[in-house]
């Protein structure tokens, strides 16, 4: 039976969501040189393009199509038997097809997030084709294990609301691996490359909380009080987050920075992501306040410790705020907020903890060798880095033969 | 005294720097400006109309220093900015009359360094 009210907040939720990868262009392109400004809001809007297209000709098939535990197979390929009414599975209540669409806005968004680890120094061409085998052959298998019908990880009891492990934890550990093999920035020692617009990172800043509104609540995928309980504790979670990333600031470095409370509240965002419909808002408060330390760490001691280039710090927000929500649904979950979730550590079920563990550790193992594999194909054929003068020049000029400011005119 | 002027390639700048520091030339003014020599532009292409002759971005260093250490300046701006390609840019040296420290009203030499 078709619910109108549940359609409608889907749907809304949809164009929500929709709008994070925008906002993430923004976001990630205040942060770079101006010089590569648009190759970064280049690679977004162009994934808009072309994993909407892969969603509806393979992509929803692989990940949704009831095949076995591991692959949903071709079923559905085109669309074809994915039609206007409910398919009960997944949503009984609103048409297939919207929850078609809203999950294809988590297809386009999650290989987005991976731009942050290679920002300023990927080939174009390159960057296309990673990109599409990757959503292909990593995120569209995970994708189907964790939420596809019959997915082997769904079976085994794993929490994952809105896509921890299958958006946050896959693409942040997707970042570790390219940010690896391709290599640092050239000049990075003697030149610390400053973000560009700062304004742009609050506004993308802007663009992702809001938009992760239909993420987290749309994940209810009804418009109904588990919705709300997503809705609260995501707002929750970001301010509680943004406060504490500042604060950190403040007492580590003297001053609180705008760029702090922005990485605060994105990390707050994706921390939230997995337990938003199984966790109530005080505990909304402590995985908030937490995550910021936990990414402060990662983003300003590891990084430099081990000295690898993940430019944006894709990384360090969200595979490692992504771990630190999954791990903390299995601590905090509790079945008075959402019958149908289970009781996570602190409210008495410790092997939730240990499910969300194992759920973190296949995801991480899976998502780096695939990766890995991917790029070194990629690689071999068309070669993923631009040569040094390109760099220096800008991806902007090389790469699209267009620049973002004028100096005269 | 001379002012040395520079016009080079922005990407360069940090090379040139490191080149200007290396001998003890830490005492400079960057601008950015937008020139045009013998380099073509870089063709730009908005809606498919193709843009080719723009004004090319570049860097103009500013450094005023005493005698001796005009060809140290020189050395290490070629060092830092030469790839053997068009548009490398060029070095102007200028006599430079009077040079006036504001804080302390010194003048000439003494206020250079």
């Amino acid at each position: 039976m078709i619910n109108s009210g549940d359609t409608a907040w889907v749907l809304i939720s949809s164009a929500l969501v929709l709008l994070m990868t925008p906002g993430l262009a923004f976001f990630y392109g205040g942060m770079v040189r101006r010089k590569n400004v648009l190759s970064v809001l280049m690679q977004c809007l162009i994934i808009m393009c072309v994993l909407s297209l892969q969603w509806v000709l393979i992509g929803y098939s692989l990940s949704f199509h009831p095949g076995d535990g591991f692959w949903g197979g071709l079923g559905w390929f085109g669309l074809n038997g994915v039609g206007l009414e409910p398919y009960a599975d997944y949503a009984g209540t609103i048409p297939h097809q919207a929850f078609m669409v809203f999950q294809a806005m988590f297809a386009i968004i999650t290989p987005a997030l991976i731009i942050g680890a290679f920002a300023e120094r990927m080939k174009f061409s390159a960057f296309l084709i990673f990109t599409l085998l990757w959503a292909t052959f990593v995120y569209d298998p995970l994708c189907h294990w964790v939420w596809g019908a019959g997915g082997w990880l769904k079976n085994m009891g794993a929490l994952d609301f809105a896509g921890g492990t299958v958006v946050h934890i896959n693409a942040g550990i997707a970042a570790l691996v390219t940010a690896i093999v391709l290599g640092r920035r050239s000049n990075l020692d003697k030149n610390v490359p400053t973000p560009h617009n700062m304004p742009f990172v609050v506004l993308g800043t802007a663009l992702l909380w809001f938009g992760w509104f239909g993420f987290n609540a749309g994940s209810a995928l009804a418009a109904n009080g588990l919705a709300v309980n997503a809705f609260v504790v995501t707002n929750t979670a970001a301010a509680a987050a943004g406060l504490s990333w500042a604060l950190i600031e403040w007492l580590r470095n003297g001053k609180p920075t705008i760029f702090g409370v922005c990485s605060g509240a994105v990390a707050g965002l994706v921390a939230i992501t997995p337990a938003a419909g199984f966790v109530n808002a005080t505990s909304a408060i402590v995985i908030g306040l937490l995550v910021s330390a936990f990414c402060f760490i990662a983003v300003t001691v590891i990084k430099p410790l081990f000295g690898y280039d993940d430019s944006l710090d894709a990384f360090g927000v969200h595979c490692v705020g992504g771990i630190w929500g999954a791990l903390a649904t299995g601590l905090f979950a509790s079945k008075l907020v959402n019958p149908v979730g289970a009781n996570g550590l602190f409210f008495g079920n410790p092997k939730q903890f240990l499910i969300q563990l194992a759920t973190v550790g296949i995801t991480v193992v899976y998502t780096a060798v695939v990766t890995f594999f991917i790029y070194k194909l990629v690689d071999l054929f068309i070669g993923m880095r631009v040569d040094e003068k390109t760099e220096a020049m800008g991806l902007d000029l090389t790469q699209h033969h267009e620049r973002a400011y004028t100096v005269l005119e | 005294m001379k002012l040395v002027i520079a016009i080079i390639q922005p990407y360069k700048l940090e090379e040139v720097k490191e080149e200007l520091y290396k001998k003890g030339i830490n005492l400079l003014t960057v601008s950015e400006v937008l020139g045009h020599g013998r380099q073509k532009g870089v063709t730009e292409i908005y809606r498919g109309a193709k843009e080719t002759g723009n004004l090319l971005r570049k860097i103009r260093l500013e450094i005023a220093v005493n005698e001796n250490f005009v060809e140290p300046t020189i050395k290490a701006i070629i060092e830092g900015a030469k790839t053997g390609e068009t548009g490398d840019g060029k070095i102007f040296v200028l006599d430079l009359n009077e040079c006036v420290r504001i804080r302390t009203e010194e003048r000439g030499s003494v206020a250079i360094g």
